[in-house]
């Protein structure tokens, strides 16, 4: 099992999530955050001054999938959210030791 | 009949002078929602406080002791103890309004002229401090400067403004320059506040938290400024008034509205964005543009007039900025510079009642005056007291520190 953490645009999060559902994702974790990359920030004028935003509003998404659907996942975040320019985030995918649902006590993959 | 007809005069009148009080009175709101909205959250309890803390003081103070310093003709009596009920009865020249109405119009004017102070010295300012301050200048400062002007009475003996050419009808000078006149002289002893400038000196952006209030209270403000204006015709049961009053209405509506567009348009062209404070300001440039005379120009001079505040305000920001004058709402600006050029437009429609060196030195006289005084008191009250709260209390907002409260309270139980 894989966690995988996306950091995409905001504008992009319909795409991703109608993506997700389409090939059979049932659950993700969506938390709005602010951070820089490549990107960096940019500077704006309020009256007359310059003031720095050094943070850009991003959206985190995170899933909880099998092994054998992380290619395919990782193929449809990449797609839904590429717009192809610097800014559009980056995928992180770590080994996840456990799940279980709290309702029922199911663990492992039956849990996800 | 023709009794009759003076007692409908006497009350009409009365009700118009009440009703444009109310009017003014609600400018208050207006000044409080505009600082509420342009400075920090963190700040926002501690504005409101002083907001609605120097109006009260204001109408006590002004009723003590401001009123008859002012209006009294020389003569001191405390407590509005020469106001009588009946305008009629009681005075040598039988008013056609209310004395009573005429303390009420009068009294939110200077709550007006302090509500100026409020938001150049915020987010830094001790509330105590400011408060002490407020009783000074609603007691006594203003009322010194407002009988020279409109109590008629002469400077120290020295000379009578009326005399020289001095024209101010809704207050320009008297009131917006004065109060930020205060301002100044405050800001000046406080200091920028922290973050304000860069190591090297430059002018660093400290946005405001809520741009919608800040609309509302320009709104409010535009308002109020009816019945400043329409009010200062002090009369409207005549064919005469009542043409002079619609005339204020139209000219100071239109030189809002010219200010608004003139600063729009110079902020887009400076800074290659609309920025809406720079607009909000530049609408209440307008009206202390053409508060000193409303009732002479045509709508289209007004609107020119107000535009002319509108571009200057914005150029009298930035400068202030760089002067390091940390004033978080541009309140200098808007009723200083601006209500100065406010005083030297009246002759150009109004050369009967006034001529530029009139209004030059009627100026000077408020601002030395104004500036001095508050200096004086500034300072004492710095020395006796303090007027800065530490910079650790300063960053973590000046609603805790003084007030012990926050505006949007999260994660309290």
């Amino acid at each position: 099992m894989k966690l995988i953490t996306a950091i995409i645009k905001p504008f992009k999060i319909d795409d991703v999530r109608d993506s997700l559902s389409g090939i059979g994702i049932q659950g993700m974790t969506v938390t709005e955050v602010k951070g820089f990359g490549r990107q960096k920030g940019h500077t704006e004028l309020y009256r007359g001054a310059e003031y720095n935003v050094d943070f850009m509003p991003k959206i985190k998404i995170e899933v909880a999938v099998s092994d054998a659907i992380l290619d395919q996942t990782l193929e449809v975040i990449t797609e839904s959210a590429n717009n192809g320019k610097v800014g559009d985030g980056k995928i992180f995918v770590t080994e996840l030791n456990q799940v279980i649902r709290i309702r029922t006590g199911e663990t492992g993959e039956e849990a996800i | 009949m023709e009794n009759q007809i003076f007692e409908l005069q006497y009350a009409l009148d009365t009700f118009y002078f009440l009703i444009c009080g109310a009017f003014v009175m609600w400018m208050a709101a207006g000044f409080a929602m505009l600082e509420a909205g342009l400075v920090r959250s963190k700040n926002t309890t501690e504005i409101l406080t002083k907001n609605v803390a120097l109006y009260a003081v204001a109408c006590t103070m002004y009723m003590i002791c401001g009123y008859s310093i002012m209006y009294g003709g020389g003569e001191f009596s405390a407590f509005l103890s020469g106001i009588v009920a009946d305008g009629v009865a009681g005075a040598e020249e039988p008013a056609t309004y209310a004395p009573s109405a005429d303390f009420f119009f009068q009294v939110v004017f200077v709550a007006t002229a302090m509500s100026i102070v409020s938001g150049a010295v915020a987010e830094r300012m001790k509330l105590w401090a400011f408060l002490a301050f407020a009783v000074v200048m609603t007691g006594f400062i203003y009322p010194m400067e407002g009988a020279w002007t409109w109590g008629g009475q002469a400077v120290f003996g020295m000379y009578t403004l009326g005399d020289l050419g001095f024209s101010d009808f809704a207050g320009s000078g008297i009131v917006h320059m004065a109060g930020a006149a205060a301002a100044l002289a405050g800001v000046i002893l406080l200091g920028a506040r922290d973050g304000k400038y860069t190591s090297d000196g430059k002018p660093k952006a400290i946005p405001g938290a809520n741009l919608p209030l800040a609309t509302l209270g320009t709104f409010i403000l535009w308002l109020g400024w009816f019945g400043f204006n329409g009010g200062s015709v002090l009369a409207t049961a005549s064919v005469e008034s009542a043409n002079s009053v619609a005339v204020v209405f139209m000219n100071t509506n239109a030189a809002a509205a010219g200010g608004l567009i003139a600063a729009l348009v110079v902020a887009r062209i400076l800074f290659g964005k609309a920025d809406l404070t720079m607009a909000l300001n530049g609408a209440l440039a307008g009206l202390v543009a053409i508060t000193a005379e409303p009732s002479t120009p045509t709508p289209a001079l007004a609107t020119l007039f107000g535009a002319a505040g509108g571009v200057l305000v914005v150029f009298s920001i930035l400068t202030l900025d760089k002067m390091k004058i940390d004033d978080p709402v541009g309140a200098i600006s808007v009723h200083g510079v601006v209500g100065l050029l406010g005083l030297l437009l009246v002759p150009v429609t109004n050369g009967e009642n006034a001529s530029f060196s009139g209004q030059l030195i009627g100026a000077a006289t408020i601002f030395v005056w104004v500036f001095v005084t508050s200096f004086i008191v500034w300072f004492a009250l710095k020395t006796i007291m303090g007027i800065r709260v530490s910079p650790e209390e300063e960053f973590e907002g000046v609603d805790m520190s003084e007030c012990g409260m926050e505006a949007y309270p999260e994660f309290t139980n």
